[in-house]
Formats: C-alpha cells, structure tokens, sequence
C-alpha cells in the first residue's frame, strides 16, 4: 500500500518535527498512530462514501423491496446479505423498514438476515479493511459476516419465530410506496455523493475518533506483548470473553478499524479481533432497544444468544485455522 | 400555509430535520405549519420506508436522511 505513505510520512512530520516528540518513546508512538489514522481514515472515508453515493442513485430501499419480494427463499437470503452489506442505513430506519419488507412478504428470515448484515458488513468497513489490514483478512471478515447473517436469518425462521413480532406490526398497513424523484443527470449523482459524505461523516466522526484514540492508546502505552500474554493463543476463554465485552459497546464499522488494526499489531490473534468487531458493530444495546418496537423479548434474546455464539465459533475458527 | 410533517422514529436525524425546515422557513419568511410523527403505522401509511422523511401538504417530496438546505428552500417557495 505504498501511495498510504503519504500519511506516514505526515505523521513523522507533524510527530517529530512539528511537536518535537522522540520517535522511542511511548508517547511519541501514540501521537503517531494517531495523526497518521485520523487523516488516512478521514480522506479514505470521503472518497469512498463519495464514490459508492454516487453509484447508489439506483439503489432505494422501495426497489430492494421489489427485488426481494419476488425472490424465491434460498436465492433471497444471499440477496438480502448482499443488500445488507451495501445499503447504508442508519439504526433509525431499522423500524420502518422491517415493517415494509414484512408488508411486501419478504419472510421473516430473510428480514432478519439484511437486518443482521447491514450494520456489520458494509462497504465503507470493507474498503478501510483493504487499506489498513489487507485484502485477505478482509475477505475473511466478508464472507464469514456474510454467512452469520444468513445462518441467523435461516434459523429464526426454521424456528418459526414470526409469533415473536409485535401483533400491531402486522396490522399496518403501507401505503403505495413512493419513489422521491432522484436526479440521474451527472450533477444529480455529485450533489447526492456530497451529501452522503456529509450525513454519513456527520454521524459517525466521533465513533472513529474515539477509536482512533483506543488505538493510538493500545499503540502507544501497552507492552509489546500483553495481548499475546493475556489473550494469545494458549487462553482458551479469550474469544468468548471479547464477544461478551463486545456486546454492550457500539460503534460503527468504521470506528473499529483502528482498534482492530492497533490490536492485531500487539499479536492479538486474528480470530480474537475479528470475534470482536463483528460483536461490537453487530450486537449492542441501542439497536435491541430500537429493534424492541417490533420484536418480542424471546426472539430478540435468540438474536443476541445466536449471533454471540456464532462469533465465538468465527474466532476460534481462525485461530485455528490460520495458527 | 405550508403543512409540513416530519416523518421519522425521534432519533437525532429527524430533529435536525425538524430544526433545518424551521430555520429556513422564519429566514425566508413562509408560513408552516409543522408537525412530528412518531407513530410507525402513520410513517408507513405514507409509503416510506426510511426515515427521516419530508412530507409537505401530503405529498413525500424526502426519504432517507437529513435534506440539504438547498432542497428545503426549494419547497418552501414552490
């Protein structure tokens, strides 16, 4: 990733030169970490939000409705992960939407599998992952979140859990879907690109500035070998115990990524780290408090309990695998 | 008079909405009546799916997120 450089080399400038600060000590290191990811993150997050918004002109909530209504089950689920991973939404439009999909017959499953993927899988996680951990880690995280999501979807409605949506959801009834007139010419698309940078960057700046902190934090003032000592390889109980820390924080995807790339270079295992992205980004108390509205207390709990366990099984499988 | 509804849970989003449309309207002096809904079969009944949505003398002109400045003004003089 060698045109990434340039943000090293600022980094170095504004460490050592500007503030003076010695490249061995730990406080040096920290500042470092963080100067270099807070202008990488912030210009990378612009030109992608900026270029996929662009593309997104097409994609409106109403025609994914139509796409996954007509689908048969199996090809669904797939569609409905994909979806998720590519339709920004904001845990605020988790409510209307469950109920339109409901509305148009998408089954239950397949609601459940988009709402399971969308806030773990997204394009703006994949693209930060590509640039600070590589393309192959990424893949990893893509297709494992991918799969959850689909296993999770499969399983609710296997157990038939439609009884543990609120009754009034299915006493709404929508009313003739609209389409708000999307401007399709070139500067339509530029307008609705810079607008996404702005909601999107506006609603998540704080969650990556405190992650970028946690990771400049970790970088620069834990030992060298304390993950690898406390969490490493021979502590069976450390995935289980990062799912479960996991699940009462949130951030978003992006907002993980530098604490994801900070642990993974004090040799926490590869496992580990990603059992606790997915359950901080997927799990957490605001969004079962909004997904509350319309769900019963059983199948929430089955949500949390199944997606807590499948994250357990994600990282012990890569320990495994890639010891 | 203008009857404008936001459309949306209560998150920050559809407040900033809220404040956005009232801004614009008292700097250009439209009259408006606005209005918050909260309540999901309402939202729904309207034919959108996400929120924060715009919705002025019943007709949805904005799903999905806070609207630029520049659209807000448009329909207050339209």
């Amino acid at each position: 990733m060698n045109y990434l450089s340039i943000f090293t080399t600022l980094a170095d400038f504004v460490t050592f030169r500007l503030l003076g600060l010695s490249g061995a000590g730990k406080l040096g290191d920290a500042v470092h970490f963080f100067v270099e990811d807070i202008t990488k993150i912030f210009v990378l997050l612009t030109a992608i939000i900026f270029a996929v918004g662009m593309l997104r002109t097409m994609l409106t909530p109403s025609r994914m409705r139509r796409v996954l209504a007509g689908k048969r089950q199996g090809p669904a689920y797939v569609l409905a992960a994909l979806l998720g991973a590519v339709t920004p939404f904001c845990s605020c439009s988790a409510v209307p939407l469950f109920i339109g999909l409901l509305e148009a017959s998408v089954p239950m499953g397949v609601t459940m599998t988009f709402l399971i993927t969308s806030p773990m899988v997204n394009e703006v996680a994949v693209i930060l992952l590509v640039a600070l951990v590589g393309w192959k880690l990424t893949a990893l995280y893509f297709f494992t979140g991918t799969f959850v999501g689909i296993a999770g979807g499969i399983a609710i409605d296997a157990l038939g859990m439609e009884r543990y949506v609120e009754d009034y959801v299915w006493k709404i009834r929508m009313g003739e879907v609209v389409e708000t007139a999307l401007d399709n010419s070139l500067r339509g698309r530029v307008i609705y690109g810079l607008e996404q940078v702005r909601e999107i960057i506006g609603r998540v700046w704080l969650y990556i500035i405190i992650g970028i902190a946690i990771g400049a934090g970790l970088h620069g003032f834990v030992p060298a070998d304390f993950f690898a000592r406390v969490a490493g390889p021979s502590n069976p109980f450390a995935v289980p115990v990062a799912v479960l820390a996991g699940i009462p924080l949130y951030s978003n995807a992006a907002g993980m990524i530098p604490v994801v790339e900070a642990l993974l270079a004090k040799g926490l295992p590869v496992g580990t780290v990603l059992a606790l992205m997915m359950s901080v980004t997927a799990i957490s108390l605001p969004e079962l408090m909004i997904l509350r509205r319309v769900l019963k207390v059983p199948l929430l709990v089955f949500f949390a309990a199944f997606l807590a366990v499948a994250f357990v099984f994600v990282g012990y499988l890569f320990n495994f695998v890639l010891a | 008079m203008k009857r404008i509804k936001v459309l949306g849970s209560g998150c920050r989003n559809c407040a900033n909405t809220a404040k956005l449309i009232e801004s614009r309207a008292a700097a250009l002096g439209v009259a408006i009546a606005l209005e918050k809904v909260t309540d999901m079969a309402a939202i729904l009944a309207h034919g959108v799916m996400s929120t924060p949505a715009v919705v002025v003398n019943d007709k949805v002109v904005h799903a999905g997120g806070v609207p630029a400045a520049e659209a807000v003004e448009a329909w207050l003089r339209a």
